[in-house]
């Protein structure tokens, strides 16, 4: 906290790197930068602990753009890496949206650490839509670079994987494969999917092993891409809003609040102190409820069906609190830009925390009795490792990351809405097996029903939504992050002419840690992957959007 | 370790049997549970916001017959054979934007959740049930009882995602929870579409997964039963219209019935795995086999 980078040092180390100095143009959130009706007043009214001193909001909130030449990209990243910084992500975008001429442009967004978020910002012609590759330099950036040839048609020279990802059918139907296996005597090939055995989402994964031991897996996803990005372009604000929230309906409220906090970036607009406090019950609820099934389902992993049934009789019990506040099982349609669409159900507040604390006081025991289970928890232990520094590395996110060491939660690094008023303890492990991860959600379970049953009774008075402040620029842009159960999920959002959106982009936790699967998986045996899956417990939806 | 073992076999002593009694009871729902929209014609004015607002088109203004749940008022007859909004809950969202949009206050959420039908055309026109509440529960029970008569063997289900959100997805996997245990019915999941009578599908169908959806259709033996499940499965639901997708399940297989919802919640699945049953007793009767 007392070492925040600011805006300076990193127009200095730029400056340094690049040998010339380069234009910056800085942003910072609603509250500080001005439009807005009551800046900062909605922290200030109930927190002792946030205190908006001389500089403008916390410096978390600042938002750098640079525009760089192409080979300006690496000497920059390697610039900011040595401040700490972390991949965000990748996007590309049309300028044709936005200005009425050709040409494209990629922008890398990264987070230094207590300091802003850096937009490193490209622009390509259209007939020459070529930038040297980010991955050698930014591993976590793999997916991301991919994604951008595939929709967008930028073509990241020197990209150690460039196989088609998002878009399967024009590809030559043999040729995503070729030699991504591995060879040799006893070496077999197990394609399992897209359409799996049980009840769960279609991905693609090709084992390469040896008797039981996998030596290589290659997952292929994006089987359920629908098009969400392109689709929402055009359209306005609010409609945009229930497609996007729905890019996974399991993580409605994180991917509802991201884009709600970029459009309220955006217009200038601070949400009053109920629906901010709200927000934040709503996520606490999600995150609950997806910790406590997701917990089962590493039970249903190691084929241990007294955890997975007592487990997902918690789950079902949780679903109903969710349907007592908001009417959805999945609290889809409640969180809004500006605040809540609608009022949260009172009747559902009655007793909430109490209900809460007691599911998950059932989970606890339910936990302790698995935990005593030799048998089950001799599958967990030492399964999928991932190390601490392979989790850097690829930029792992969420429970996958705090099982591996990595101390990191948006709700406490880069505190939102009404999280900047609340203390959010971070539970991080360094085991990095199954069994840690196991372990962060079940406590992590335990930290979201206290904060339910803390803001239940006491969310403060008012409205509950306010109008959007102003109408947006077109080719103004904000990116926003929220932790939600499986990791920061980040929300780019580009404004186009007339208040419509001219490019949206969704990361989602999901998204970042599938390549983690992929490489943990090598040296366990196949029966385990299941397992390994569950307790990195991904969802295909919002990566594939 | 043998004290954790008892431990574990007490646990359901001290807990009640949770499981549902579904379809023989109502499906249990919450205050403010969020059903199909319904329409009061008394303080409709056919202003048209709410087909303005409707994120998925779901509500078309001056459709004829409307579609409305449960009329509040006698003028039902009158309201059908004139025109006024219809909603279509095939697309659906139960977001509720219409009745926050309404000026006059003429749209809440009903609590109706059982919405399957077998044809997409019904979604739209179902007629309008005419008469006091009493009378529907019984019809209803009656429906029920029915649709248990065919229940004389077991069902076994494929669930097939061609592209959702998962949601429909976590709703199909609590059927398998200890509180609507599909077992009791005789209906339970396997892991092959070659066991498999009927296929569940969700989601919008990708341009990614049409080939394994429609090699998973075919690798079922005949006779086999297609459900739709949820908005997007039926219509594309809020994806409708995007060239990666190809707008529902009906697009490209013969799907027997459709359960709204979005997600449905795992009665409505029940009820609409429960419908596909009473169409194929109805056509398997014909060729005359008995049974």
């Amino acid at each position: 906290m007392s070492d925040q980078i600011s805006s300076r040092a990193i127009r200095e180390a730029l400056r340094r790197a690049l040998g010339h100095a380069v234009p910056i143009s800085v942003t910072s959130s609603g509250p500080s930068s001005g439009p807005s009706s009551a800046p900062g007043a909605p922290s200030t009214a109930n927190s002792a602990s946030f205190a908006p001193s001389s500089a403008p909001g916390p410096a978390g909130d600042e938002e750098l753009l640079v525009n760089l030449a192409r080979e300006e990209l690496d000497p920059a990243i390697l610039a900011l890496q040595e401040l700490g910084a972390q991949h965000l992500m990748l996007v590309a975008f049309d300028l044709h949206s936005i200005r009425r001429r050709t040409g494209l442009a990629v922008e890398e967004a990264l987070a230094i650490p207590n300091g802003p978020i850096v937009r490193l910002r490209v622009e390509l012609p259209a007939d020459d839509p070529t930038y040297p590759s980010i991955t050698p330099l930014v591993p976590a950036a793999q997916w991301d670079e991919r994604e951008a040839h595939d929709l967008h048609g930028v073509v990241p020279v020197g990209h150690p994987d460039p196989r088609p990802l998002v878009i399967h059918e024009p590809a030559p139907p043999a040729a995503p494969f070729r030699s991504f296996v591995a060879h040799g005597e006893g070496v077999y090939q197990l394609p399992v999917g897209p359409i799996h055995a049980g009840v769960i989402e279609p991905g693609h994964f090709r084992f390469s092993a040896v008797g039981e031991s996998v030596l290589y897996l290659d997952a292929r996803l994006f089987y359920t891409h629908r098009g969400l990005e392109r689709l929402v372009e055009g359209r306005t604000m609010t409609e945009a809003l229930p497609i996007v929230e729905r890019a996974c309906g399991v993580c409605t409220v994180t991917h509802a609040t991201v884009y709600s906090r970029a459009v309220e970036r955006l217009t200038g607009t601070v949400p009053p102190p109920r629906a901010r406090m709200a927000r934040v019950l709503l996520a606490e609820m999600e995150r609950l409820y997806n910790h406590v099934g997701d917990l089962g389902n590493i039970c249903a992993g190691a084929g241990f069906n007294f955890g997975m049934s007592r487990l997902a009789w918690q789950k079902a019990q949780l679903l109903r609190l969710n349907e007592r506040l908001t009417g959805h099982r999945y609290l889809m349609g409640i969180v809004a830009p500006g605040g809540l669409r609608f009022e949260l159900d009172e009747r559902g507040l009655v007793g909430l925390g109490a209900l809460a604390t007691e599911i998950e006081r059932e989970v606890r025991s339910i936990v302790r009795l698995l935990v005593r289970s030799e048998g089950f928890m001799a599958r967990l232990h030492t399964t999928g490792v991932l190390s601490a520094k392979e989790a850097r590395r690829l930029g792992a996110l969420g429970v996958a990351a705090r099982a591996s060491g990595l101390d990191q939660d948006l709700r406490r690094d880069r505190p939102a809405d009404g999280y900047r008023d609340l203390q959010v303890r971070v539970i991080s492990t360094p085991a990095g097996d199954a069994a840690a991860r196991f372990h962060v959600r079940a406590q992590e379970a335990r930290v979201s029903a206290a904060l339910i049953a803390d803001l239940a009774g006491r969310l403060p008075a008012g409205p509950i939504a306010v109008p959007l402040a102003v109408q947006p620029r077109s080719g103004d842009v904000a990116l926003a992050g929220a932790e939600g159960p499986r990791g920061a999920s980040w929300l780019w959002l580009m404004a186009g002419p007339s208040g419509r959106i001219a490019r949206l982009h969704l990361r989602s936790a999901s998204f970042a840690n599938w390549p983690l699967v992929a490489t943990v998986v090598p040296g366990n045996i196949v029966p385990d992957f299941p397992l390994i899956n569950k307790s990195f417990e991904l969802c295909y939806a919002c990566t594939d959007r | 370790m043998p004290l954790d073992l008892v431990r574990r076999l007490l646990l359901p002593l001290r807990n009640p049997v949770p499981t549902s009694r579904y379809p023989e009871t109502e499906p249990l729902l919450q205050f403010g549970t969020r059903g199909l929209p319904a329409i009061d014609p008394a303080r409709c004015d056919n202003n048209g916001a709410c087909a303005s607002v409707c994120p998925t088109a779901a509500i078309d203004l001056g459709a004829g017959a409307g579609f409305f749940a449960r009329p509040t008022t006698r003028s039902t007859a009158v309201w059908a054979a004139t025109t006024g909004p219809s909603i279509d809950a095939g697309k659906c969202i139960f977001c509720a934007a219409c009745v926050i949009a309404c000026p006059a206050g003429a749209i809440s959420m009903s609590k109706r959740v059982e919405l399957a039908r077998p044809s997409r055309a019904e979604l739209i026109e179902l007629p309008p049930a005419v008469g006091d509440s009493s009378a529907d529960l019984a019809a209803a029970d009656r429906a029920r009882a029915r649709i248990l008569g065919t229940l004389g063997r077991s069902l076994h289900v494929r669930h097939l995602d061609a592209g959702s959100c998962n949601g429909c997805d976590w709703e199909i996997a609590a059927l398998l929870n200890p509180y609507t245990d599909i077992q009791r019915l005789g209906i339970d999941f396997v892991a092959s579409p070659r066991h498999a009578d009927l296929l569940l599908v969700t989601g919008v169908v990708t341009r990614n997964l049409e080939e394994a959806a429609l090699r998973t259709y075919d690798a079922m033996p005949e006779p086999r039963l297609v459900v739709a499940v949820g908005a997007c499965a039926i219509s594309g639901g809020v994806f409708a219209g995007s060239p990666q997708i190809r707008d529902g399940a009906a697009a490209i297989l013969p799907v027997d019935v459709f359960v709204p919802g979005c997600p449905p919640r795992p009665e409505a699945i029940i009820e609409g795995l429960l419908m596909a049953l009473d169409t194929r007793r109805t056509t398997a009767a014909e060729p005359g086999s008995g049974a």
